[in-house]
């Protein structure tokens, strides 16, 4: 099958990578570019693991065509932190609450929390379990992500005043 | 999972797509959030030869509000979510627009997708319904209006033709006090609906003057519930009223037993929808003109 050639950012960088036009975002993601953060849970959509940011769209790579996503500017979790280390507070909220026990749903809640706080700054405990309902975690029972997340907006918050 | 092969194409203009789904002999389909027809393709229960992608194209977005609401088919679930000026004029898209997937899903999926395809645990196409929506159907050869009460003809099968799509959704404004209610029985986020009902109301001294039903994931289309509908106009909606509304709902329900449950239990719960959106929109009637029930939303 005849490849295509598309170009993207990724985490700031210019990508051109050449793809089948079936092969879907998580598998260039993870297997051309070798960012492995966004991982494949269930590929059918439901688990939320496989979340990247897309042209401020919170995605599913797993249901996602590369070529759709030609022009984009992409984000992953290996662009959340700093280019020095420094951690995002969402990742630093995950840390200090301990919203991950095994840690294969993390990248996905990171970036689908990510892209929730860029629209809503200041959201109730309603509005985060609303907004991460399309991630699934079988270990925490939610319960210390949600705690992260709040943790992230204090820290957010106190920084812009 | 990974979908077999196909050839993807993004056409600059509405006419462009239109003339590429005319397809010739390969068998091509649209793509806009994908979140329908890529599922499906990797289940090869879907085996397009050819995607043409329309969700770029500015001819098919856009949400228009006067007399009539309109609303292109490439517009996300999230974009009519976002959309204020919608909230205000028919925020029962925004009920509805809530219950469906999850976010990540209604960044993607658009409108036309939803009431497209004929998937009957779709939620906008009852909703449709509901409203009296006309779709706009499109192919290289030019449009025509089919009413969403005449569109679906069973599972996945409507009245679309080859090469033809939906381009718009339109529907007359409701009238700013009127009740509505999207009811929606599911397992889980992101499930279809066990049972769902849409209703909207008008009230006038008391008495219903407009009533619509409709239902959805309880046949193998979207049901409007017409008798239901015609019976309530005139009454005070009063427990009576609604009992004989849920019934007559009732009798219109086709569904078949799955794992949400029994063909009884699915009736059951097709009742309780319709009374709970029945007695929901009934308390909302005339409110939204003063602005007032609207803050449930915004929560």
């Amino acid at each position: 099958m005849a490849k295509t050639l598309i170009e993207f950012t990724v985490n700031g960088e210019e990508q051109s990578v050449a793809v089948e036009d079936r092969q879907l975002l998580i598998h260039t993601l993870r297997e051309d570019l070798k960012l492995t953060g966004a991982h494949i849970g269930c590929e059918t959509t439901h688990c939320g693991a496989c979340t990247v940011d897309v042209d401020g769209r919170s995605v599913k790579s797993c249901t996602f065509l590369t070529v759709q996503a030609a022009g984009a500017a992409i984000t992953t979790v290996e662009g959340l932190a700093e280019p020095d280390g420094t951690l995002h507070a969402l990742q630093e909220g995950f840390r200090q609450e301990h919203g991950l026990q095994c840690g294969f749903c993390t990248p996905g809640m990171l970036m689908r929390s990510y892209r929730l706080l860029k629209e809503n700054p200041n959201p109730t405990e309603e509005e985060i379990r609303w907004g991460i309902s399309g991630n699934l975690c079988r270990c925490t029972g939610y319960q210390n992500i949600v705690k992260s997340i709040q943790h992230a907006v204090n820290k957010l918050q106190s920084e812009e005043v | 999972m990974i979908p077999g092969e196909f050839t993807y194409k993004r056409p600059n203009s509405k006419s462009e797509a239109l003339s590429m789904l005319s397809g010739g002999s390969q068998e091509a389909r649209a793509i806009a959030g994908g979140h329908s027809i890529l599922p499906m393709m990797k289940l090869r229960m879907a085996t397009p030869e050819v995607l043409v992608d329309i969700s770029a194209l500015s001819e098919l977005k856009g949400i228009s509000i006067g007399k009539n609401i309109e609303i292109g088919a490439s517009v996300t679930q999230h974009e009519m979510l976002s959309s204020q000026e919608l909230l205000k004029a028919c925020p029962i898209i925004s009920e509805t627009a809530k219950l469906i997937a999850d976010p990540q899903i209604r960044y993607c999926g658009t409108i036309g997708g939803n009431v497209g395809n004929g998937d009957p645990g779709n939620d906008m196409p009852a909703l449709m319904q509901c409203l009296d929506a006309t779709f706009i159907l499109e192919n290289v050869s030019g449009s025509r209006e089919v009413a969403a009460r005449d569109y679906y003809q069973g599972a996945y099968f409507t009245s679309a033709k080859a090469g033809e799509i939906v381009t718009k959704v339109q529907f007359k404004t409701p009238d700013p006090a009127h009740g509505y209610a999207y009811q929606k029985l599911k397992r889980k986020v992101g499930d279809y609906a066990t049972a769902a009902a849409a209703v909207v109301l008008e009230v006038s001294k008391g008495k219903v003057k407009h009533a619509s039903i409709a239902l959805t994931n309880l046949a193998d289309t979207p049901l409007y519930a017409r008798a239901a509908s015609e019976m309530l106009i005139g009454t005070e909606l009063n427990e009576t009223d609604i009992r004989a509304a849920v019934t007559a709902a009732q009798a219109v329900t086709a569904p078949v037993e799955d794992q949400r449950g029994s063909i009884d239990y699915k009736v059951a719960m097709a009742g309780v929808m319709v009374s709970r959106a029945l007695q929901l929109a009934k308390s909302r009637a005339g409110e939204a003109k003063k602005g007032g029930p609207l803050g449930w939303l915004k929560r």
